[in-house]
Order: C-alpha cells, then sequence, then structure tokens
C-alpha cells in the first residue's frame, strides 16, 4: 500500500513534524484584544467606529512587530446596544476567550452593567467616552473625559471670555446630562449666579420636536443679559435641535450653544452652514494642527478607504489608552492583568494634540481642554485651551457628599472611594 | 474703538470708489500684504485691530478678504507665508486662489494651510462692519437684512451717517428699521422721545433697550419705558398663542404624516405592521439616495424624491405583504411578531449596507429659514411645508379612497370579503395593492421626515408608537380620524409642554389617550354599521 521509500517516510514526518513546529513557535499564542462596542441597534451609530479604530491600531502594532514578539489578535463581539448583553459578552471575552484587556462601552448604563463582571473576573477595561465622573474601579482606566476636564472649563471659558450671565442647561433625561447638570448648577451658584438666570430642560431621549423649547431658550435670551446654552443632548436629538436652531435664527452670536456630545461624527450627519460659531468642548478635536494628529486622520481614511471620514475625540481616546496599554504592558514585561494595573499608572504617551496625557493613580487622565466653534465644512476651529494638561477627577468638588472621596489605586492605599473626613476606604455617600 | 470703525468705514466707501476709478496696485509691493500678516497674529484683540486697519485701508479687496475671514476661508501657508482664499473646504485636498492677486493656485493639502482663526466676538464686528456695507447695495432685501442687522449696534460715530442713509432709502422697511435702530441709540442715551418710536416694536432689541430705560434713574423716563413695555407684552402674549398653535399643528402634521399610512394597513386591513417605520424610514432614505444621485441640486432632489419615495417604499410593501403577510392572514400576535422581525431586518440592512451613521439631508435654500410674520413670531419655512405636504397627501388618499376603482375595491373588501370576491373583485390582488398604497404614503413620509429630523437607521423606531396612537385615538379604519387626532394630539402636546416639559407632556397625552380609549374604546371617530363588525 505504501509506496514511499523508508528515507521519504522519515524526510515527510520530519516535514510534518516541522510544519506543526514552527508556526506553533511563531504565533505562540497571541495576545487578545477583546473589544466591546456595539455595531448594531441604537448606539451602533457611534460605536462601529470605535471598533474599527481598534482593529486599525492593532493592525499597524501587528505590522510594527507586534507586542513582546507575540501578535496582537482582536476579539470582537456585538453586544447589540443591550445593556444587560453588555454584561454578557463581557463575561464571554473575559471566561470564554481569555482576553487580556477589553477596549469598549459608549454610554454610562453599558459601562455600569459591565463594572460588576469585569471587577469579578478581574479583567482590564479601557472606557474611551466622557461620562459623569463619581466611580472609579480598580478594573477600569477611563481615557475620556470627566466633568472636570469639559464641562467646568466649558463653562468657565463662557464666563470668562465670552461674559454670560445667563445660563441654559438642556440635557437628554438620563444619567450623564443629569449629574453634569447638578454639578454645573452647584458649580454657577458658587460663582453668584442667581437662581433665574439658570434654565434647566430634560427631554427624552431622541426627542425631535424642539420647536417651543427652542422658542422658549429665545425668549430666555431677548432679556437682555447674554445668555448661553450648554448642552448635554445625546446623539440623535441633536440634529432636529439643531436644525430647529437655524431656522428660528438663532445665531451663536447671540445665544451660542456649547454642547459636551456633539463631535465631528454627529456633525457629518447635519447640514452645518446654519450653525457657524456654535461651540464644543471636547480634548481633541479633527482639525487640530499637528502632524501626530494628520498621520493619524491620513491612517484612518487609507483604512475606512472613505475620503470625508471623520475622526473625533472618543477615538483619540482610544488611540491613547491602547498605547498605554501596550506601554504598560512593556514596562511590565507580560500582558498579564495585576501587573498591567500596577505598572500603567505613571505610564505617560503622546496624545494627537501636541502634548502627553498621564495615567493618574485614580485610573483618569491628563488632558487638554479644547473650546471649538463649528465651521461650515463640518469641522470645528479651536478658540481657546486650557495652558496646560487637566488631570481627571473621578469624585467631583462640587458636589455634597462626594467632595470629601480621592481615589488612588496604588499601593499601600488601593481604594476607589477614599474619605479624607472619615479617613476610610468605601466611606462617604454615594452621590446623587 | 467702535467710533473708530465707524469713521473708518466711511472712509472705506469713498476708498472703495476710489480704487473702482485707480488702477490695481503693482504686485511686488502689495500694501494689502501688511494688512492680512497683521491678521494672522496670535491674540484675538490683535485680530480685531487689524480688521479695522483692514477697513481703513480703503483697499478694494477688503470686502472679499472680510467675508473670506468671516466664513473662515482666508488662510496662509504654512511654507511659504502666502495668503490664500479657500473656495472649497471638503476633504483632504482644498481648491485655493492667492488673496492677494486672486489667481487660482490649484490644490492645497489641508496640512499646508492654516487657517485665520476667528471667535463669535470678532463674528459679531464682522457681521456689523459687513452690514454697513450692505446698506450701500442695490438689493432692498440685503439691505433690509443689513439694517436688521444694525439694531442694538448703532453708536455714536454712526448716527450721523445713518441718518444720511435713512433719507436717502427708498425702500419704507429699511427706513423704519434704521429709524428703529436709531431710537434705540437715543434710548440708551436717555432720550425719552425714542420711547414713542420704539413702543409698537416688537425686537428683542427695542425690549432689552427699553428694559434697559424702565430701570433707570430717572422716574419719568422709567415710567414710561414701562408703559411701552406693558402695551408690548399685550401683543407678544396674542403672538405667542399663535406660535403656539403653530407648533400644534405643525407637530400634528408630522404625527398626521407618520401615521396615515398605518391608517390605511392597519385601520382598513387590519394589520399590525410593525414595520411601518422602517417603510418611513426607506422614504427618508431615498430622499437621501435621491441628492447623492442630484449633486447641488437639493430643491429638485426633494421634488424628485417625492414619487421615488412612493414606489421605493410602495415597493418594499408590496414584497412585504407578498413575502410575509399575506401567509399570516386573520392572525395578528404571529403577524405582529413577524412584522417586528422585519423591522430588525430592515434596520440592519441599512445599517450594513450604507452606514450605521446618520446621512446628511440638505435643506434647499427655499425650504430653510422662516417666514417673518412680525419681529416677535416667525414661522419655520421647513415646518409650514411639512404641513401643507401632510394636508396634501391626506386628500390625495381620500381621493383615491372615494374616487378611484381602487378605493371602491379596497373599501368592499375590507367590508365584506366574501361577498367582495363573489362580486369578481381579485381580493389578494387587492390586499397587495392596498398593503402597497400604505407603505408608499408612509415613505412619502420619510420624504417630509427628512427635512425635519435625521436620516438614520433609527429613523423609524421613534415614530412607530405615534403612529399607532394616533390611528387608535382617531378610530381605526377612519382617515378623517387620523388627521383630527394627529392635529389635535400635536396641539395638546405643544400646549402643555411649556408647562410640563416635554417628558412630562408626552406621559399626559399618553394617560389622555389611555383613559379616551376606556371611555370610547373605537376612538374618536367610530365606525359605524355593519363595516364596523368586520
Amino acid at each position: 500500500m505504501n509506496t514511499l521509500t523508508p528515507t521519504y517516510r522519515w524526510l515527510a514526518a520530519a516535514l510534518l513534524s516541522m510544519g506543526v513546529a514552527l508556526p506553533a513557535q511563531a504565533q505562540e499564542d497571541p495576545i487578545k484584544v477583546g473589544i466591546l462596542h456595539s455595531l448594531s441597534g441604537t448606539m451602533a451609530i457611534s460605536e462601529s467606529t470605535l471598533k474599527d479604530t481598534m482593529l486599525m491600531l492593532i493592525e499597524q502594532q501587528n505590522e510594527a512587530g507586534g507586542l513582546l514578539g507575540r501578535q496582537l489578535e482582536p476579539v470582537v463581539v456585538d453586544p447589540a446596544s443591550n445593556w444587560p448583553l453588555f454584561a454578557e459578552k463581557a463575561r464571554e471575552l473575559l471566561a470564554q476567550e481569555k482576553v487580556d484587556v477589553i477596549f469598549g462601552n459608549w454610554t454610562s448604563v453599558s459601562r455600569k452593567s459591565v463594572l460588576p463582571v469585569v471587577e469579578e473576573l478581574n479583567g482590564l477595561l479601557f472606557y474611551p467616552v466622557q461620562y459623569e465622573g463619581e466611580e472609579s474601579s480598580e478594573n477600569v482606566f477611563y481615557t475620556g473625559a470627566a466633568p472636570n476636564q469639559q464641562a467646568i472649563p466649558a463653562v468657565n471659558y463662557l464666563m470668562n471670555n465670552v461674559g454670560v450671565e445667563r445660563w441654559v442647561l438642556a440635557g437628554t433625561d438620563y444619567v450623564y446630562p443629569r449629574t453634569t447638570n447638578k454639578i454645573l448648577e452647584a458649580y454657577l451658584k458658587d460663582h453668584g449666579v442667581a437662581d433665574e438666570d439658570i434654565m434647566i430642560n430634560y427631554t427624552p431621549f431622541g426627542h425631535s420636536d424642539w420647536q417651543n423649547i427652542v422658542s422658549d431658550i429665545k425668549r430666555f435670551g431677548s432679556e437682555g443679559k447674554k445668555t448661553a446654552v450648554v448642552s448635554t443632548i445625546n446623539g440623535d436629538a441633536n440634529v432636529p435641535f439643531y436644525r430647529e436652531l437655524g431656522n428660528q435664527g438663532i445665531d451663536a452670536a447671540d445665544i451660542p450653544v456649547v454642547a459636551f456630545s456633539v463631535g465631528e461624527q454627529e456633525l457629518s450627519g447635519i447640514d452645518t452652514a446654519p450653525l457657524v460659531g456654535h461651540l464644543a468642548a471636547w480634548n481633541y478635536f479633527m482639525s487640530v494642527d499637528n502632524d501626530a494628529n494628520y498621520d493619524f486622520i491620513d491612517a484612518w481614511i487609507d483604512y475606512t478607504g472613505d475620503e470625508m471620514s471623520v475622526t473625533n475625540d472618543p477615538m483619540e481616546a482610544h488611540y491613547i489608552g491602547f498605547n498605554m496599554w501596550l506601554e504598560a504592558v512593556r514596562k511590565a514585561g507580560t500582558p498579564d492583568v495585576d501587573a498591567v494595573k500596577d505598572a500603567i499608572i505613571g505610564v505617560t504617551v503622546p496624545n494627537l494634540t501636541g502634548g502627553y496625557a498621564a495615567m493618574m493613580p485614580n485610573h483618569h487622565i491628563t488632558k487638554p481642554v479644547l473650546i471649538g466653534e463649528i465651521q461650515d465644512n463640518g469641522q470645528f476651529s479651536v478658540v481657546w485651551e486650557t495652558p496646560s494638561t487637566v488631570a481627571g477627577d473621578a469624585w467631583s468638588d462640587y458636589l455634597e457628599g462626594s467632595r470629601d472621596l480621592i481615589s488612588d489605586w496604588r499601593k499601600p492605599m488601593e481604594c476607589g472611594n477614599y474619605n479624607v473626613v472619615e479617613a476610610s476606604c468605601g466611606g462617604g455617600v454615594e452621590a446623587q | 474703538m467702535r467710533i473708530t470703525r465707524c469713521l473708518t468705514l466711511w472712509l472705506l466707501l469713498c476708498a472703495l470708489m476710489l480704487a473702482l476709478l485707480g488702477s490695481a496696485q503693482a504686485q511686488q509691493d502689495d500694501p494689502g500684504k501688511p494688512l492680512l500678516e497683521a491678521l494672522a497674529s496670535a491674540s484675538y484683540a490683535a485680530k480685531s485691530d487689524a480688521i479695522d486697519a483692514i477697513v481703513a485701508s480703503g483697499d478694494s479687496r477688503s470686502r472679499a478678504w472680510l467675508e473670506a475671514l468671516n466664513d473662515g476661508k482666508l488662510q496662509q501657508n504654512k511654507q511659504t507665508g502666502q495668503f490664500v482664499v479657500v473656495l472649497a473646504n471638503r476633504g483632504r485636498n482644498w481648491p485655493v486662489e492667492d488673496a492677494l492677486s486672486g489667481e487660482p493656485l490649484g490644490e492645497m493639502s489641508r496640512r499646508e494651510l492654516d487657517r485665520i482663526g476667528i471667535n463669535n466676538a470678532l463674528r459679531g464686528q464682522l457681521r456689523s462692519t459687513l452690514a454697513v456695507l450692505d446698506l450701500y447695495v442695490d438689493n432692498p432685501d440685503a439691505r433690509l437684512q443689513a439694517a436688521n442687522d444694525l439694531l442694538g449696534q448703532v453708536d455714536a460715530g454712526m448716527v450721523a451717517p445713518l441718518e444720511a442713509v435713512r433719507d436717502q432709502e427708498p425702500s419704507e422697511a429699511v427706513q423704519e428699521r434704521l429709524t428703529e435702530a436709531l431710537a434705540i441709540y437715543r434710548l440708551e442715551q436717555g432720550d425719552a422721545q425714542a420711547i414713542e418710536t420704539l413702543s409698537g416694536s416688537l425686537h428683542p432689541e427695542a425690549r432689552a433697550a427699553l428694559n434697559g430705560a424702565a430701570a433707570s434713574d430717572d422716574p419719568a423716563l422709567a415710567a414710561q419705558a414701562k408703559k411701552a413695555l406693558d402695551g408690548i407684552e399685550q401683543t407678544l402674549k396674542i403672538n405667542r398663542g399663535f406660535e403656539t398653535l403653530y407648533f400644534g399643528l405643525s407637530l400634528g402634521s408630522v404625527l398626521v404624516l407618520a401615521a396615515i399610512g398605518l391608517a390605511i394597513t392597519f385601520g382598513v386591513m387590519g394589520v399590525i405592521n410593525m414595520a411601518h417605520g422602517e417603510l418611513i424610514m426607506l422614504g427618508a432614505y431615498t430622499s437621501w439616495g435621491m441628492q447623492q444621485l442630484l449633486p447641488g441640486q437639493p430643491g429638485l432632489a426633494v421634488i424628485l424624491s417625492i414619487p421615488a419615495g412612493f414606489l421605493v417604499a410602495g415597493l418594499a410593501g408590496v414584497a412585504i405583504e407578498r413575502c410575509v403577510i399575506q401567509f399570516l392572514k386573520g392572525r395578528p400576535l404571529e403577524t405582529l411578531l413577524a412584522t417586528f422581525g422585519v423591522s430588525l431586518i430592515l434596520q440592519q440592512l441599512v445599517r450594513t449596507l450604507v452606514s450605521p451613521l446618520n446621512r446628511t439631508v440638505i435643506t434647499p435654500e427655499w425650504m430653510s429659514g422662516s417666514l417673518v410674520i412680525n419681529d416677535a413670531l416667525s414661522l419655520t419655512l421647513n415646518r409650514l411645508y411639512v404641513l401643507g405636504f401632510a394636508l396634501l397627501v391626506f386628500a390625495a388618499l381620500m381621493l383615491v379612497m372615494r374616487r378611484t376603482r381602487l378605493g371602491l375595491e379596497v373599501r368592499a373588501v375590507t367590508q365584506n370579503r366574501a361577498m367582495a370576491r363573489s362580486m369578481g373583485i381579485r381580493a389578494t390582488r387587492v390586499d397587495m395593492l392596498t398593503f402597497g398604497l400604505g407603505a408608499g404614503v408612509a415613505g412619502l413620509a420619510g420624504v417630509a421626515l427628512a427635512q425635519l429630523t435625521n436620516v438614520g437607521p433609527n429613523l423609524g423606531q421613534s415614530y412607530i408608537i405615534d403612529s399607532f396612537m394616533v390611528v387608535v385615538f382617531g378610530g381605526v379604519g377612519n382617515l378623517w380620524g387620523t388627521l383630527v387626532a394627529g392635529m389635535s394630539l400635536g396641539v395638546i402636546n405643544q400646549v402643555l409642554e411649556p408647562w410640563a416639559g416635554a417628558v412630562l407632556a408626552k406621559i399626559i397625552v399618553l394617560v389622555f389617550i389611555i383613559l379616551f380609549i376606556q371611555k370610547r374604546p373605537r376612538g374618536l371617530f367610530p365606525q359605524k354599521g355593519r363595516a364596523a363588525e368586520g
């Protein structure tokens, strides 16, 4: 039956064993990177680009030789904008796929749903979106802005540089706008703004009929004092809101609107000609004039193959977070979670705006705060920025119960909510 | 600073004429270059002075420079320091022309260019500067706009020139505006006579000036201003009433548009179609697709997308009816689940094929802005068109149902299927066409909604609940009911909203409908007679 001579048989066996052995040696189980972003459902609009950003960064890293001589392997799951499913998918990533790190989430509620899973299974989560603060977990790294890195500097800019005296705080009715507006209201009152000069308005998700609210804002702003709108209106509701602003003739020179959730990607779905001059506060704008940024944009355009594709703030947050994680793994010499967790504190990497981002002991990072005005091409032009970077504050200084808390994950404290008054960890009331 | 600016504006005007007579400057030592270089300085205060210097220079190109600066299109090449005007600023490479000579320079990468940035304060300065220049153009609308921009911006240096302009102004409206602008200035200076001019004005700047006077130390002036303000307040209240009514009708027209297709598929045929929202979405995407096919002609695209949206959504509707619904006749629960599945499939299809991101639908020129009735009441044009469109669609649909053979057959089949079939009507074909008609109308709603809200995969979801609400409230099977229900829900919602807030207003409306349905289960206009039994 067998036609091979003994020599050939021996050679074939050797070749076979080499064939098995060679790739095994080269691949020596890759480092797995979990990507937990919704690719379907309502949040796909924002999150699917972040998945692509991560895939691009991983591809670039692999071309540059991988990490610790090993390749990176992305593991993509789709939590479908379904909050409980986020927890299940995180469990799948950590328990079955055994990923070394997870980059993911957008909404606060999805992060809250993933949090117990990541803590229980001791994973690593990099969260790239600006959020309401009041949280610090041992296993989560917050690469987006805390309120003191976005909302407070924006209000300062309006107060000091624009001379705003009357404030409309408009937001979508959920946890991020409510907490942010609570902080802002306390902050404004601290700075001598009277009750009748603050108007607060909440609207449901996806609100599309803004006629009455915009006309209210117009009336509120026509009392003689300089008025501004601080908008925490979420995603989809912004298009009809800005359209109504434009149509009712509210000009940015009269009543500027500063938004915390509107970036380049949201603007790509709006005709921005009537919106020129309205503001947004972020830590990154695509228009920032910097070579690192242009390289990132070019790589992104090449990756997507779409000449018109835009970059935005959460993408930069992933860029920073990914580089920090790489650096920490190199420093620790292993992707092991506990080692990386300790190694990453103090790691400093360049950001895309010409500065550096450092990981602080409270798992937040340092960021510059930029105020940009909307241009007619859907981009922002920076009109103001903080003189230096601002470190993220997990616990707001303007909320009762939260101002006494600090977070420090270094040894020996290792506590996310240390109460300096009671001198105990886990002390203090959760801020309402 | 303002005074000097206005004086310099005069200089500019004189110089403009001189420049028209004179010849172009030599290219070598262009006097424009240092002016633009001053603009490129980092601080906004220095830029403000540079703008004044440009105006004072009287250079014939200054208007073009200021406009380009205002649009963010005046830029500087980083390497050569050359000033350019960007002609189109999308994508990576932008066509530019030389700011000094006006020569086209081909394309430059956005990496090479440095924009001369402005902020809102500078934008205001530029606007009033350009407004004064606009007072001298031939187009009366532009002059009126310029006069509007000057309200509350007048200062001492401008009074004499403005009065001269006003006396020569042919258009009465512009004259009135200028008088008002001057009166605001005079009132700010404490002139009580100005109050009379302003007492009929509804403009916020006039009100702000009166508010300021009412708080002044002079008791006579304050009392007079207060009286004028009270009069204005009365007029404002009436205007506010009209405004709320308009808001309500406009919201109502959106509800009617979204629901009227469902009034046919659910109301007349009795099919619970959860994919109705996605048919609306298809219409909206057709509107977007049409704009992609006809770049630069948004107006034509909107008009063409009306029949196209109807066809696309209608054909999708026919396909859904053929593939799914006809097999589930008389099984409402299964129809509900199956069409819900169809809705998810359609959403994900759009996400995969087009993009998960929202698409921009450009509003054509004639649909943006508002129709100004007076200073306190203006009707937004896009919503006005949608209101008219909703009424048109409704009328057309009534015609189809009442006057055409298809309408007759539809009514026959829904009233008594067996009898209609025995009279030779092909019931299955009628079912298909009816569903197609309802779906097509949903597509029309999508075309209209594309002008008001997001065009994205989630568009449909936000309207499905509202649509069912309107149809049930109006009375199943009655098109008039849908119209009245949609409009009245819109008005109720907008009346409640300023009192209760958007979230609570929605809840109150929902509770109201639930209570109403308890009392009258068949809605506002219940069907009567034998048809109601079927």
